[in-house]
């Protein structure tokens, strides 16, 4: 059983929380993830590490509610338990390069905010590009903006805040002015895609933090095998980072469609649920 | 009491299991084979002729002493028979239940020559079950003041931390999930051997002063290192093979296309199969193509059927003569409504309008020359191209090691990413053993176990120098 010691909501969907975990808060690294089993009857969901801290003892996670899972996470409160927690999993992020884009949509800026943290200390020139659809789902703006960044932009579908658009016009900026020599994205599955063409089209490398669906997260089921250059590879044990470039994409987002129709029904059971405690 | 000498009933028959029939168990997650009664058991027991020379012995990978527990038995002293097993093999209802007896014990059997051999498997379940009804006390050694970690809660894991429990040492089990028994939790599923057995066993351990430790991934949450900094004396890796292959042919991607540790898991591990009840779900097909021949495509067959399907279909490069499974799964396999398809291979999958996998490309086969294993290769036949609808396909096609290994601890590897040991299951680094999958590559529950005891033995002597 783990401790939930904090509880902060970012958003209406968005929470971290912090929860003791001392063995894992001593091997956590920026990249890596873990995995949840809310309760007896829950299924394993991963989440990448928001932030750690050794001394302390803790680690924290950001979710956002998209289903019944993240859901019944919400309604815990400081002092609740987890039934199970397992992590460090997956491999590190380490990012060549000495000047770097850091790109992060929606709740993916929660995995984001820890790797840009970590080339910040690394003493790498870095740039920080936040996307999310409008103003109320930006998360970590604070964090972000308290980094001794080269520079932060903001994108927003609808222009809430900061440049209304997509990642990618900074990033096609950044690439053009020479600025970055390298990257870094993680968020929705288009969102990665087009980051990655547009380096391609300037050749610059970069990486992509994955987030299929998985089952155990130690490479023994194979659920979140992706193809990278042709090759099968499985997220929770060769990544969750790969070489952007190489990603079939297109299968990716095919794979992460696989339980949708199950999701719903999960979810919808599980509002009616709640309605009737009401 | 005067001593009667004991005549064996050589005229009976084989005494048969006690199996639900197929047409209605097919449906459902209950045990197959409910398994002897008393009576069956000592009637059974009754047909052993209590060889001089037991030959049955030599077929055990662990050497249980079989005519010594078949004798308690016959004398209706459970507690006896216990003792006389669990002195050799911490895990008769595990081991009663899924050992490929046809080779061992029971293929050795002086009965099989010209009858049937003793049912030596069900005799084994059947005191093991007993456990229960008997009450075992534990009996351990005084604690000797020495720390054993064991990394991986499977058979091989299990069996060595009961050794060295029972030898007064104190003894962590790191387990990657949350629960534990490894591929018996999440691989067997419950028709073949119920998770409520495995609880028991790992209890048992409990009960013997064993500490388990879950949600703990070796070399992610600790490395060997620090569990030396941390008093512990040795190590023993017990991390399996599980890593699934692949086909690698086109379409294996497609949602509705599983390797079968992924079915499985979902259903064993995680109670897919009670979805919406339990968070994971499961694809349910309605046409069912598993490929492969061993146990864990007949296990992943037979829980496609449990999950509702109208057709399962099972397709095999060669014939059924040469799948690796126990002849007795095949049969249930069978028996339950599982079709055959032999000397077929897949080509490719193809998805339908919903973007799932909906129809299955295979190719004719025949068979050649023997190859490296000894059985004939299957060889493709031009122009023999056919397709058959399919909305759930599972490869069994085998596993690979497992990448924790390496780093966990600093040992030798071979080209296969095993973990290279001599007979004791010592490695390369002087405080570290290893044994079971990890070391062989996928093999049997028994084998695994007798790994688990070798090493133990291995580790006390190493560390108490007798």
């Amino acid at each position: 059983m783990f401790k939930i010691l904090k509880k902060t909501q970012f958003s209406e969907k968005v929470f971290e929380f912090r929860v003791h975990a001392p063995r894992m808060a001593k091997h956590a690294h920026a990249g890596q993830f873990l995995m949840v089993r809310i309760n007896e009857t829950g299924e394993r969901v991963p989440f990448t590490f928001a932030n750690w801290n050794p001394e302390e003892g803790w680690v924290e996670f950001i979710f956002m509610v998209v289903g019944k899972t993240t859901e019944c996470l919400s309604k815990l409160e400081e002092g609740d338990y987890i039934q199970d927690i397992t992590g460090p999993l997956g491999k590190p992020t380490e990012i060549e390069g000495d000047r770097v884009a850091v790109i992060g949509g929606g709740v993916g800026l929660a995995i984001a905010y820890p790797v840009a943290r970590m080339l910040c200390e690394q003493g790498k020139k870095v740039y920080v590009i936040m996307g999310a659809r409008n103003k109320d789902l930006l998360i970590l703006f604070e964090q972000f903006a308290a980094l001794p960044l080269e520079e932060l932009f903001v994108t927003t579908d609808d222009g809430s805040m900061g440049e209304k658009g997509v990642v990618t016009l900074p990033l096609a900026r950044l690439c053009e002015t020479d600025a970055i020599d390298s990257a870094f994205a993680v968020g929705p599955v288009p969102m990665m895609k087009f980051s990655a063409r547009t380096c391609r089209e300037h050749k610059i490398p970069i990486v992509a933090s994955l987030n299929p669906i998985m089952v155990d997260g130690t490479g023994m089921c194979g659920c979140c095998r992706v193809e990278v250059g042709g090759e099968t590879m499985f997220a929770c044990v060769d990544g969750p980072d790969f070489n952007a470039d190489l990603v079939d994409w297109d299968d990716l987002a095919h794979r992460q469609a696989s339980y949708r129709a199950e999701e719903a029904t999960s979810t919808k059971l599980y509002e009616e649920e709640c309605a009737c405690q009401k | 009491m005067p001593e009667v000498k004991y005549r064996p009933n050589i005229g009976a028959p084989r005494t048969p299991a006690n199996e639900e029939p197929a047409e209605e168990r097919a449906r459902d997650f209950r045990p197959v084979d409910t398994g002897y009664t008393i009576q069956d058991a000592v009637a059974e027991a009754n047909r052993c002729l209590d060889c001089k020379k037991p030959l049955c012995m030599e077929g055990c990978p662990v050497g249980v002493h079989i005519p010594q527990f078949i004798e308690k038995i016959r004398e209706e002293d459970w507690a006896g028979a216990l003792k006389a097993i669990k002195g050799d093999n911490l895990l008769p209802s595990v081991c009663g239940r899924v050992c490929p007896q046809e080779n061992q014990c029971e293929g050795k059997c002086i009965l099989g020559k010209k009858g049937e051999p003793v049912a030596i498997g069900q005799l084994e379940r059947f005191i093991g079950d007993m456990a229960d009804e008997v009450g075992e006390a534990p009996e351990c050694k005084p604690a000797n003041g020495h720390k054993v970690a064991i990394v991986g809660s499977g058979p091989s894991g299990i069996a060595c931390a009961g050794e060295l429990a029972r030898e007064g040492f104190e003894v962590t089990v790191f387990e990657a999930f949350f629960t534990g028994g490894g591929v018996l939790t999440y691989g067997i599923p419950e028709f073949r051997l119920p998770k409520a057995i495995v609880k028991r066993e790992i209890k048992g351990l409990e009960d013997l002063g064993v500490h388990f430790e879950y949600n703990s991934v070796a070399g992610r949450l600790f490395d060997a290192e620090e569990l030396f900094e941390e008093g512990y004396d040795a190590l023993y890796l017990a991390v399996g093979a599980g890593l699934p292959r692949f086909l690698h042919i086109k379409g294996e991607n497609l949602p509705g296309v599983y390797c079968a540790n992924e079915y499985l898991t979902r259903t064993n591990l995680m109670r897919a199969y009670e979805f919406p009840e339990y968070d994971t779900p499961i694809r349910h097909g309605k046409n069912v193509v598993v490929f492969g021949g061993g146990n864990v495509a007949m296990d992943a067959a037979r829980t496609a059927l449990r999950l509702g399907a109208d057709k399962v279909t099972l397709a095999y490069r060669r014939t059924e003569a040469e799948m690796p499974a126990r002849r007795a799964e095949i049969h249930h396999a069978k028996e339950e409504g599982v079709e055959i398809l032999e000397l077929c291979n897949p080509l490719r999958f193809m998805p339908g309008p919903d973007g799932f996998v909906s129809t299955i490309e295979l190719q004719r086969m025949e068979l050649g020359e023997p190859d490296a294993s000894g059985r004939r290769r299957p060889i493709p036949i031009e122009g023999s191209e056919f397709a058959i609808p399919c909305d759930v396909a599972v490869t069994a096609i085998g596993t690979r090691a497992n990448p924790f290994a390496k780093l966990c601890a600093d040992v030798e590897l071979n080209r296969w990413g095993l973990i290279e040991t001599d007979e004791d299951g010592r490695t390369s680094n002087p405080k570290v053993w290893a044994g079971g999958d990890i070391v062989t590559g996928a093999a049997t529950v028994i084998l695994a176990m007798g790994a688990g005891k070798k090493a133990a033995a291995s580790i006390k002597k190493t560390i108490l120098g007798e």
